[in-house]
């Protein structure tokens, strides 16, 4: 979409762009194209020499056992975090779609997570299940379940799949409701003048209608499961125990500042920002099909 | 609707209830730890009911920050630098980006789609997968432990371009067809007829942006060694991740409560622009 009218002035247009392509130069594209420069060198332990080795550091990178397990580790992640995550939101959204008195007030108090951060999300749910005070690690003591996150790594991974599953699902319910509330009226009552139940009308009715919304809250979620979970993973495990919790994005933090493999770190930089660029063009297809629907 | 099923609506508010109280709980469990004294918090199970120590430990994690560690600092300090950073990146990325939405919608000049696509891009380099290099940009610029350093690597975004070129495409052109006929300047026109116009939309971007530059975690970490520079949500985080100690739950979690307040206010009692601005920049 274009505009008819416009002004003509030579300079002024670069004038007004120039504050934020500024930026954009020097802090996104310089690094970047840094990340990419760095993927190829190799440095010795000081940083004095480093030496051009084309796609060495990729190679290794590729033959290390341990990134196949955090690239196994962060699909099972994301997947769990997206599919828990719509599924809890839909139900909520749904339910809360059918109440008519005190919908507002329910809404309220199911979106402030929002504005909690994912790593102060990590320290609360750190919390409530830390194996010597926390109320749930405790809860489930007595049950006879002896949850040690701190021990364990799959009950790790299953926390930090909570904690981020939590920040995130009000997220996702104001915009399942968003997309129930624009489901026309007439049309679940047709249905329920025809003799369709609750059940039948959600399932031929409410559901393919919201389908579009669920594809983009689907990539949204992959997205944040990737790239925005960060701050819980490093704040509740660091990754641990052993590597248990090590998804992609805490691998190159941990490799670059931590492990001082700079090459390595930036190759793995450079195969995320591969991985994010194929995420955001589905996501913007889902888009453009959202607004068309 | 044309039917009335009790059960159903009955299984509604229960189901939703049940929601609203599993996801306060975590919440619940750090009010109640905030107002304990150290010692009951080192036994569990811990009390499920507030204590009597509420401002003995707010008071002190304000003047004083975190008991006598390395890195302990007193809220107050750390709270600051996070309003700072939280309003800078705000309004500076509404600043640069509502500029530069104009010059892409309401000017025709070279490079245009060139720039229009540069700032698309961004989208796609968040900090979290180019993080050493960045890292490196900013200290050769001698920008580490500096509030300059905090707030202006994170103010270009695509997104608040995006809502404002989305908005201003949508401003009939008639306007500017009135204010050019008016000989109004470019920057006249701007200021008077479209700035106005944008206030909610301004508003809204402003909530989200708020909540996103408070709630920063890995930037800070990354580019603040002196404590003076700290943000809470940052520090909350490396508090509770120290390996040296038991940590003092009642004093952390008074933290982790103040970390959440500023930006939970705002959501709930700007819910309605909240909602848009989520909405708005999603497209």
């Amino acid at each position: 979409m274009e505009k008819r009218v416009t002004f003509n002035e030579r300079w002024l247009p670069y004038l007004l762009v120039a504050p934020q392509m500024a930026i954009t130069l020097v802090f996104f594209f310089w690094p970047s194209a840094q990340a990419m420069w760095q993927s190829m060198l190799i440095e010795d332990a000081f940083g004095g020499n480093s030496k051009f080795v084309w796609f060495e550091n990729f190679k290794q990178l590729f033959q290390d056992p341990n990134y196949y397990a955090s690239v196994q580790l962060t699909i099972v992640f994301s997947a769990l975090v997206a599919s828990i995550g719509l599924a809890v939101s839909l139900l909520l959204a749904v339910m809360a779609d059918r109440v008519i008195r005190g919908a507002s007030v329910y809404k309220t108090f199911l979106v402030w997570p929002y504005a909690v951060a994912p790593a102060v999300a990590g320290v609360l749910w750190g919390f409530l299940f830390n194996p010597s005070v926390g109320i749930v690690a405790w809860l489930l003591q007595r049950v006879g379940v002896d949850f040690n996150y701190v021990m364990n790594g799959d009950q790790a991974l299953l926390l930090v799949v909570f904690a981020a599953i939590w920040t995130q699902v009000s997220y996702n319910f104001l915009f399942f409701l968003a997309g129930l509330q624009s489901i026309p009226k007439s049309l679940i009552e047709a249905a329920a003048i025809d003799g369709a139940g609750p059940a039948r009308r959600f399932w031929d009715i409410v559901f393919p209608l919201l389908s579009p919304t669920g594809f983009f809250l689907l990539v949204v979620n992959v997205l944040y499961a990737f790239i925005g979970t960060f701050g819980t993973v490093s704040a509740l495990t660091a990754g641990g125990p052993g590597r248990a919790t090590e998804i992609l994005v805490y691998k190159v933090y941990n490799d670059g500042f931590r492990g001082q493999d700079l090459g390595g770190s930036a190759a793995q930089s450079v195969i995320l920002m591969i991985i994010l660029i194929l995420l955001t063009f589905v996501q913007f297809r889902f888009i453009e099909r959202r607004v068309h629907y | 609707m044309v039917e009335n099923r009790p059960w159903l609506t009955f299984l509604a508010h229960f189901t939703v209830i049940v929601g609203v109280i599993i996801i306060g709980f975590p919440v619940w469990m750090t009010f109640v730890a905030s107002t304990q004294d150290q010692a009951t918090m080192l036994r569990a199970p811990v009390p499920l009911w507030p204590g009597s120590h509420l401002v003995e430990n707010y008071t002190k994690v304000l003047t004083e920050g975190y008991g006598n560690r390395v890195g302990s600092v007193p809220v107050y300090v750390t709270i600051t630098n996070s309003m700072v950073m939280a309003l800078g990146v705000a309004i500076g990325k509404i600043l640069i980006s509502i500029i530069s939405a104009f010059a892409i919608v309401y000017f025709r000049f070279p490079f245009r789609m060139a720039i229009f696509w540069a700032i698309f891009v961004t989208l796609m380099l968040p900090v979290e997968v180019r993080i050493v290099p960045t890292y490196g940009v900013v200290a050769s610029l001698g920008m580490l432990d500096s509030y300059a350093g905090l707030v202006i690597p994170l103010i270009a975004s695509a997104t608040a371009t995006f809502l404002f070129r989305q908005f201003f495409l949508s401003v009939p052109d008639e306007l500017t067809e009135a204010a050019r006929v008016d000989g109004a300047s470019p920057m006249r026109f701007f200021w008077d007829i479209l700035l106005p116009m944008s206030r909610t939309s301004i508003a809204a971007l402003f909530v989200i942006q708020f909540i996103y530059g408070w709630n920063q975690y890995l930037w800070p970490l990354l580019i603040t060694t002196k404590e003076s520079f700290y943000t809470i949500v940052m520090n909350v985080s490396r508090q509770a991740n120290v390996a040296d100690a038991v940590p003092q739950w009642n004093l952390l979690m008074a933290m982790a409560m103040l970390a959440m307040l500023p930006p939970v206010l705002v959501v709930v009692f700007m819910q309605r622009l909240f909602v848009r601005g989520l909405v708005e920049t999603e497209k």
